[in-house]
């Protein structure tokens, strides 16, 4: 168990790299309960989230989500998150553990008349059910009772008189569903998901499996590739962007870098050799010159090589280019790549 | 947690089998569970000369890269080269084929600050919980 957030998380249940092949393969279930939901509502809800965060609400019908970013005054990260439209004017906000405090003071300093916001994150378990086979899952829980939402949708249900919100969406790179429940009902769903998932291969997933599924498909994690100084336009993260918006916390910074060009962008890589597995912070070079630190690192279980991320000088930033990794003193050779690294999963964005 | 009555156990979580001056070293099963799936192993170089509580190599799993600790002073006659090509080895055979070196022994003394298995089962709580990791 470790501290996450706040939060006493299990790394692993029954070992790392079975738990990520699991997921890639068939289906396995993480407790996300850690995760913040807050909920904004409003007739004019949707003009004060457009000038909030960064992508355009406006897009949205209802039962819809999209992912998006809570940017500071200079356009750096504060958070990334989905705000799924779960009324004709409200909007349920899912957030990262460790940034529930602070989104909600920020969000809080810039609330605007007429707008309610809530932050519920205590009240709410989540379950992430994820992996090939989750339709399947989906399928035998309700017998046709229910469609399934289709990808970056969200459905709201009762169980047993309680409201159930279930989306299609994940941090894996395969088919899924998110599950938000009220934390009352947590074990109880836990318990149901394994059971019924048991005909399909599930597996309880911990944190390890979830920091390399979503490593392989460069998915950023907020605080290791995200961060206060860093934009999303260097986080290759600008179609999550809505420069088009007359205004927006951040925009005038990124409309200035967008301008002048980034002077680095976030990466992936790959060993391209036998090495120890990459880590984050660890020094990038080119020649003999340090370039960069890596912002996440690890073995791909399923490519089974060293992969990571870093935000590198824009000149060096091409694919195929060839980098080492500094890694207790030793330098091994990488090469910087397309995202995602693993391109077969099953979720169809 | 297997913690076998024939070897002694540092508190950083190797194990040391002594046969004579000969010692042969590796982690426990509860330092491989709390490792998860080792994925690298760094060997130290033999002939290297090291001191007890000395940091010898590394083991790194997916989760994390982690320093092995000598349990004892001496001179690296071995190091495990099939773990190499096949580091899970620590995983599914710590006291085993997971051995990661050997040690010729230079003085005894040190032995005793090691623990008993009754001692280190103490240490690690028979949990095999979290503990203080490795």
């Amino acid at each position: 168990m470790v501290d996450f957030g706040g939060w006493s998380m299990p790394v692993q249940y029954t070992g790392i790299l079975d738990e990520h092949h699991a997921v890639r393969d068939n289906l396995g279930v993480f407790d996300i309960s850690h995760m913040g939901q807050f909920f904004v509502e409003g007739a004019t809800a949707a003009a004060w989230l457009n000038g909030l965060l960064t992508n355009n609400v406006d897009r949205l019908s209802v039962g819809e989500c999209q992912y998006t970013l809570l940017l500071n005054d200079q356009g750096g990260v504060i958070d990334d998150l989905i705000v799924y439209r779960i009324g004709d004017a409200r909007y349920l906000l899912v957030v990262n553990a460790s940034k529930i405090d602070e989104d909600y003071a920020w969000i809080q300093a810039h609330l605007a008349d007429g707008v309610k916001l809530e932050n519920r994150s205590d009240e709410f378990a989540g379950l992430a059910v994820q992996g090939p086979r989750s339709a399947q899952l989906f399928d035998a829980f309700f017998q046709g009772k229910y469609s399934r939402p289709a990808r970056n949708e969200i459905l709201a249900i009762e169980i047993d008189g309680e409201c159930y919100y279930i989306a299609r969406t994940g941090y894996t790179g395969e088919d899924g569903f998110e599950v938000f429940c009220p934390a009352s009902r947590a074990v109880k769903s836990w318990g149901d998901i394994l059971r019924k998932g048991a005909e399909f291969g599930i597996k309880p997933c911990g944190l390890g499996a979830r920091d390399t599924l979503r490593l392989e498909m460069c998915y950023p994690l907020n605080g290791n590739d995200l961060a206060a100084d860093t934009t999303p336009l260097e986080a290759g993260l600008s179609i999550f962007v809505d420069l088009q918006k007359p205004e927006f916390i951040g925009r005038e910074s990124l409309a200035q870098q967008k301008q002048a060009g980034v002077k680095r962008r976030l990466v992936p890589f790959k060993m391209t050799g036998a090495s120890p597995p990459p880590r984050s912070h660890y020094a990038v070079y080119k020649g003999d010159q340090k370039i960069a630190e890596t912002t996440s690192g690890t073995l791909s279980p399923t490519l089974k090589i060293g992969i990571g991320m870093a935000y590198i000088p824009t000149e060096f930033a091409r694919i195929n280019e060839q980098i080492d990794i500094e890694i207790r003193g030793k330098r091994f050779p990488a090469a910087i790549e397309k995202k995602p690294l693993h391109r077969t999963g099953t979720a169809s964005a | 947690m297997n913690v076998p009555e024939n070897l002694q156990y540092a508190p950083t979580h190797e194990w040391l089998r002594l046969d004579g001056a000969e010692g042969t070293v590796g982690i426990t099963d509860h330092a491989q569970a709390e490792l998860t799936d080792v994925v690298y192993v760094e060997l130290p170089k033999v002939g290297a000369q090291v001191t007890a509580g000395q940091q010898i190599c590394v083991v790194e799993s997916v989760k994390a890269a982690s320093d092995i600790y000598s349990p004892i002073s001496g001179t690296v006659t071995a190091a495990n080269d099939a773990l190499s090509s096949n580091p899970a080895l620590i995983n599914t055979d710590p006291y085993g084929e997971g051995w990661i070196f050997q040690i010729k022994v230079e003085a005894g003394e040190e032995i005793e600050v090691l623990k008993s298995p009754g001692q280190y089962r103490e240490q690690i709580g028979g949990s095999g919980g979290s503990g203080e990791g490795v």
